[in-house]
């Protein structure tokens, strides 16, 4: 008898990462939501070293760091795969991942809290440059995973879904449709996609929270 | 043994993320062909096969390139599963452990390091502060066992290789002490195990010339803050 729980945070894009490639394969879960404000002793055991969500348990045993599940989870549970088989074609999609969570995400993170604006600018600038070349990693496909989503496109949910809200409410202007229409095609689809669907928070909650959290001088928690 | 095709390695003499592939290949016994990089003048070969982040490592495998050390060493590790020593633990959820761990050097641990090693005053002081807590969490995980993948080495051992080699570099060009026996028994203990590896033993480089090298970004990166604070 398999228990699959995930400890999550409703808005949190690592957790719904995991969320995802657990429903994209059928994998019944106990969803357990933390409050991080004030963190649960649950949290604290099963995730001492960075007492942050995602944590999956799967029959007892815990693990961290989103993407490292989802490595756990394609091993474990190898029907619809979201890593290729192929090795070269496996570290493709490692590298991007990784390309994703340093470069995109970093970068974001980074401009998100910058309150100074020229160095805001000099940030943008180089995330620009971060976005164009993932832009050109869909190679005229549908998904970054080709046909049907893989880790490269979980890997890249805040840019998916997360990053519309956060332009929105700070009225930054990375990604546009007139300057990236073929990222933007991209996260259509991806918003789209039936079992994405599911996984995404809802907008206008998402909206307020930003809102409320863009103003403060640090991300809390 | 299949045939294993052409294996090229783009690095640079003193590289630790390039070191890490060169340990992987050699305990794997992989022939490879070794071009060492000057980054200041790169060449048009890592230009062309690294053109994202123009960094090294590059393995170049039947003419495709693979960056990212990490993602090298698991590429390795699945193309040439016939060599021993497997680099990552059969279980599932070791092996989950071992790339959380992986992560956690790269992510963590290494820019701890890199602050307190290139700043000074208050800053460095916070670097060190960050880097003894996460040698505190590495000890711990570490302890009862001969490797962090568990009875043999693998991906996670490698990616805190630089803990062996560099931090003694850096503590004799501080004048600090970073890892002792007292607070570090298992680490220093792993560090022993490490160097007694010979394949490992006989690829580090140079320490006068660490010394020399390491010296120098210290130098540059505190005259660089001096000259931006004005």
């Amino acid at each position: 008898m398999e228990e699959v729980k995930l400890l999550g945070w409703w808005m949190s894009p690592f957790s719904r990462r995991v969320e995802l490639a657990l429903k994209l394969k059928g994998v019944g879960y106990e969803y357990i939501e933390q409050d991080l404000a004030n963190k649960s002793q649950l949290l604290l055991e099963y995730n001492p070293v960075h007492k942050k969500v995602p944590v999956l348990v799967h029959n007892g045993k815990t693990m961290a760091e989103s993407l490292v599940i989802l490595e756990y989870i394609d091993e474990t549970w190898p029907n619809n795969p979201i890593l290729p088989r192929n090795p070269y074609e496996k570290a493709m999609a490692r590298f991007w991942a990784q390309f994703i969570e340093e470069k995109c995400n970093g970068g974001l993170w980074k401009i998100m809290w910058c309150k100074d604006e020229e160095e805001r600018g000099r940030l943008v600038e180089e995330a620009s440059h971060c976005f164009r070349t993932l832009e050109g990693e869909l190679k005229g496909n549908k998904f970054f995973g080709g046909d049907e989503i893989g880790m490269v496109d979980i890997a890249a949910n805040f840019i998916g879904y997360w990053l519309g809200v956060v332009q929105e409410v700070s009225g930054m202007e990375l990604v546009t449709r007139d300057k990236f229409p073929v990222l933007c095609k991209w996260m259509d689809e991806f918003v789209e996609h039936s079992v994405v669907k599911e996984t995404l928070p809802p907008r206008d909650k998402l909206h307020a929270e930003f809102e409320a959290r863009l103003g403060a001088p640090s991300w809390k928690y | 043994m299949a045939d294993q095709g052409e294996v090229k390695l783009l690095k640079t003499w003193s590289s630790l993320f390039g070191l890490r592939v060169v340990w992987a290949l050699k305990l794997k016994g992989i022939p490879y062909e070794s071009v060492d990089e000057d980054l200041t003048n790169k060449s048009d070969l890592l230009l062309q096969y690294n053109p994202v982040h123009t960094k090294v490592p590059v393995l170049i495998h039947n003419g495709k390139p693979i960056c990212e050390s990490l993602v090298i060493l698991e590429y390795i590790d699945e193309t040439w599963s016939q060599n021993p020593p497997s680099l990552l633990p059969q279980d599932p959820i070791q092996r989950a452990s071992a790339r959380f761990w992986a992560k956690f050097m790269d992510e963590k641990a290494l820019p701890s390091m890199w602050q307190a090693f290139t700043k000074k005053g208050r800053e460095q002081e916070e670097g060190l502060a960050s880097i003894a807590e996460k040698l505190k969490l590495l000890e711990a995980e570490l302890e009862g066992k001969k490797f962090f993948g568990g009875e043999e080495i693998g991906i996670p051992d490698f990616a805190l290789g630089w803990l062996v080699n560099l931090v003694p570099v850096f503590e004799e060009i501080l004048g600090l002490k970073i890892v002792d026996e007292e607070r570090h028994p298992s680490l220093s203990e792993w560090s022993r195990r490490i160097s007694d590896i010979r394949v490992i033993e006989e690829s580090w480089p140079p320490r006068d010339k660490l010394v020399t090298k390491w010296a120098a970004i210290r130098d540059h990166f505190l005259a660089t803050a001096r000259a931006s604070s004005g």
